[in-house]
């Protein structure tokens, strides 16, 4: 014999699943979303992406290596999607100092500092993001408007997001249906396909949702959390609407515009920070939705997925702790005939 | 609709390549080292000598207390040693070496008992053949076949549940036995329900042997009281409390036995076993083992005495393949791994199972990413990322409130994690750990 026989203890099989296959299954899920950004806003929305992975990649490396001196885990495709991810949540166009300032947050504090994959709390590019947002409030609400055939920066106009365009609108009192007039108010259509304002990677619902189905198929994430997510801000919305139409948007225009698709299918079912048994994914989500509708409604910002899921965030070890699976055999009504 | 078990589970590929092969008898061995602790329990107490000529089915070992079984000469011959011979536990163990005579007859007729259907022993008589017969459960548990089916007066029992599931992959002992032998295991099940005074009875039987489903079907049509279940293919179903939960939706206490919901369960081998035993007064020498793994030249499914060395099952099927990493005794879930290839076949033994470089090699252990797909697997209803890391922390006390001891390692956690953790192997440490604090406690 060649080689010596090997003893170790059962099971002798495994799946061939493995971590780095996740990561890169939601790294394809993304595709179409960034392909439309692609359209949209040109060169512009590739160099923010270009800029957040590699200083992901690099910051990675580099605080592993020379700070944490631990083997580096760069190949893992973890740091590679939480690029892609943060860019996804910046406004094409921003200085390229800041996304690197954001990527330092997301990968060194929000990732690194707690030990790495699968030990942070919070998710990493959503981190980074709402540093950026609460530093450079005027920056990272600076939204090229979507022209079509756009090709470079330059020709980019910035205007509101449909959300923000609400948000402001209502404070000045105007109505729903005067908001909606106004032509750079987008249609249903343009929101489902993407042109409209707002951040790279949520312009198209028609991208995310390709990407989302992709990911319900190959069983990386269950319907629990976007679903959750989508029918509590649609039914919590739809409430307000109903009640009073021209001081409150309706739920279509919830769910179609904003970081709600994004948010729903692609940040809050990030493994590491989400809850790991279904019931706890379902009272996560409702939490996500409901903080984010009480900002969109009655908070300063116009937007508050990232606001609702790093919150929920916080409160997953202790969901992870109360909602447990039921344990076979416990709690049963005996049932001899 | 296939009935199955409604939590957890995982569908490993099938590689069920011997279904198809027709149980042989394997040639008798020259010698044999029968272990006196094949079953779970006491071990047996040797009552031969050296140098005595034993008779084949002559009692050699005899039960050593309640939960402890006889062992019986597997062959005719001359008992030529009582040694330490490392078993399947990797441990030296005793063993009584019987040198096989090679003219004595009963050794080499190979008998095929014709069906006999008429049962003449009454209940307390049957199981106290079962007893005499050293009878195990030969599912793989080994648990003593009359300590099962002593059942305290008054206890409420309505079902009997056959498990012919093997829902392990590579094996194929359960199916060719329920091909071959469906006749006799059904006179085995009016057995048991005479025995035990039941009159209800159901086979259960995944759905990958539709040929034994069908088969079992067309025979018990004539019988009162008998019933095939067809389940759906998932691991662990072979479990006794996935499988009554299967077949019968009751749920078997945390901690308690399927006794406590009224129901027996018996694997189909110890079913055959025990029809022999009762209608030809057969003790249990003899198993079907199925030798088997992908790049073996014949796998097959054999007819092997007990105490036959392993290293003759694999020469029978051609030998060890070039790159052969690993030798599984049982299947590739729930086998042990064994390094000697001397060690003894024993009532416990349901195939070997020989594995390639490729299969063997586990991926390297990386950070938990927290899918939850653990979780979701565990047919028990657990936690296998939290038992791992209270075991390796230490917080035993921690593990044992989050039901660590009702763990079944059945390595669907293992089998899944994509950060390839070891998370059986540290929830079996915290296991022993446990019941360790536990027993000096009391």
């Amino acid at each position: 014999m060649s080689q010596p026989i090997i003893i170790s203890a059962s099971p002798h099989v495994h799946s061939d699943r493995t971590s780095k296959k996740v990561m890169y299954d939601v790294v394809i899920a993304l595709i179409p979303a960034f392909l439309v950004s692609l359209y949209v806003f040109g060169f512009s929305a590739f160099i923010v992406t270009a800029v957040a992975v590699v200083s992901c990649l690099l910051f990675e490396y580099v605080i592993q290596k020379y700070l944490m001196k631990t083997p580096t885990t760069i190949g893992d495709g973890s740091a590679l999607l939480t690029g892609i991810l943060l860019a996804f949540n910046l406004p094409a166009g921003l200085p390229i100092w800041m996304i690197i300032v954001g990527s330092l947050v997301a990968i060194g504090i929000a990732k690194l500092s707690f030990g790495g994959l699968g030990f942070n709390i919070f998710n990493p590019a959503l981190v980074g993001r709402v540093f950026l947002l609460v530093s450079f409030p005027v920056q990272m609400t600076m939204w090229p408007t979507a022209v079509e055939n756009n090709t470079t920066l330059a020709d980019a106009v910035t205007g509101a997001t449909p959300l923000g365009m609400i948000k402001e609108g209502l404070m000045f009192g105007d109505t729903m249906t005067s908001i909606s007039a106004n032509v750079d108010f987008p249609s249903y259509t343009n929101m489902f396909l993407g042109l409209s304002g707002g951040s790279i990677g949520e312009m198209s619902a028609l991208a995310l949702l390709l990407g989302g189905i992709y990911l319900l198929v190959r069983k990386v994430i269950t319907w629990h959390i976007p679903i959750t997510i989508l029918a509590t801000m649609a039914v919590m919305t739809g409430i307000f609407w109903v009640i009073d139409p021209e001081s409150y948007a309706s739920p279509l225009i919830h769910i179609l515009s904003g970081g709600a698709l994004l948010g729903a299918f692609f940040m809050a079912t990030d493994m590491v920070t989400s809850p790991m048994t279904k019931k706890g994914m379902i009272i996560f989500a409702i939490g996500i939705a409901v903080i984010t509708v009480v900002i969109r409604l009655f908070g300063a910002y116009p937007e508050g997925v990232s606001f609702g899921i790093i919150i929920m965030n916080a409160f997953v070890p202790l969901i992870n702790t109360y909602f447990k699976p039921r344990r076979f055999g416990s709690k049963i009504k005996a049932k001899i005939v | 609709m296939l009935k199955t078990f409604p939590k957890g589970g995982i569908h490993p590929p099938e590689n069920k390549i011997t279904s198809t092969k027709e149980i042989k008898r394997m040639t008798v061995p020259k010698v044999v080292n029968v272990p006196i602790a094949q079953h779970i329990g006491i071990p047996a107490e040797i009552v031969v000598d050296k140098k005595d000529k034993v008779e084949k089915g002559q009692v050699i070992a005899k039960s050593g207390g309640f939960v402890s079984s006889n062992i019986h000469a597997p062959v005719a011959g001359t008992v030529t040693k009582l040694d330490l011979v490392i078993d399947t536990s990797g441990y030296k163990k005793q063993c009584i070496v019987i040198r096989t005579d090679a003219k004595d007859p009963s050794n080499f007729e190979e008998v095929d008992f014709p069906l006999k259907t008429d049962i003449e022993l009454e209940p307390a008589a049957i199981l106290q053949q079962i007893t005499d017969c050293g009878i195990v459960g030969l599912g793989g548990a080994t648990f003593p076949s009359q300590v099962k089916l002593n059942v305290r007066e008054g206890t409420k029992l309505d079902y009997l549940i056959i498990n012919g599931v093997e829902c392990e992959p590579y094996l194929t002992a359960d199916h060719r036995l329920m091909l071959e032998k469906a006749q006799e295991i059904v006179v085995g099940i009016k057995i048991l329900m005479k025995a035990l005074n039941l009159k209800k009875a159901v086979i259960g039987i995944e759905n990958n042997k539709k040929d034994a489903i069908s088969l079992f079907k067309s025979i018990i049509k004539k019988e009162d009281g008998i019933q095939v279940a067809a389940l759906q293919v998932k691991y662990p179903q072979g479990g006794e409390k996935q499988l009554v939960r299967a077949i019968l939706g009751r749920e078997v206490p945390k901690n308690g036995l399927p006794l406590d919901v009224g129901v027996i369960v018996h694997n189909v081998g110890t079913i055959f076993a025990i029809y022999e035993a009762i209608q030809y007064n057969k003790p249990l020498i003899e198993r079907v083992v199925t030798v088997t793994g992908k790049k073996l030249e014949n796998p097959s499914n054999f007819w092997v005495k007990i105490g036959t060395p392993i290293k003759d099952l694999i020469a029978e099927v051609g030998g060890l393949p070039e790159g052969t990493r690993k030798l599984v005794n049982g299947g590739p879930m729930m086998g042990k791994a064994i390094k000697n290839t001397d060690v003894p076949v024993t009532k416990g033994t349901s195939g070997i199972l020989v594995i390639s470089e490729e299969e063997a090699s586990r991926g390297k252990a990386e950070n938990c990413i927290r899918c939850g797909e653990c979780v979701y697997v565990c047919p028990m209803g657990l936690e296998p990322h939290l038992l791992m890391n209270l075991s390796e922390k230490g917080f035993y006390e921690k593990a044992s409130q989050e039901d660590i001891m009702t763990c079944i390692e059945c390595g669907s956690c293992s089998y899944v994690c994509p950060s390839h953790r070891p998370l059986l192997d540290y929830i079996r440490f915290g296991k022993n750990i446990v019941k360790k604090l536990e027993t000096t406690k009391n």
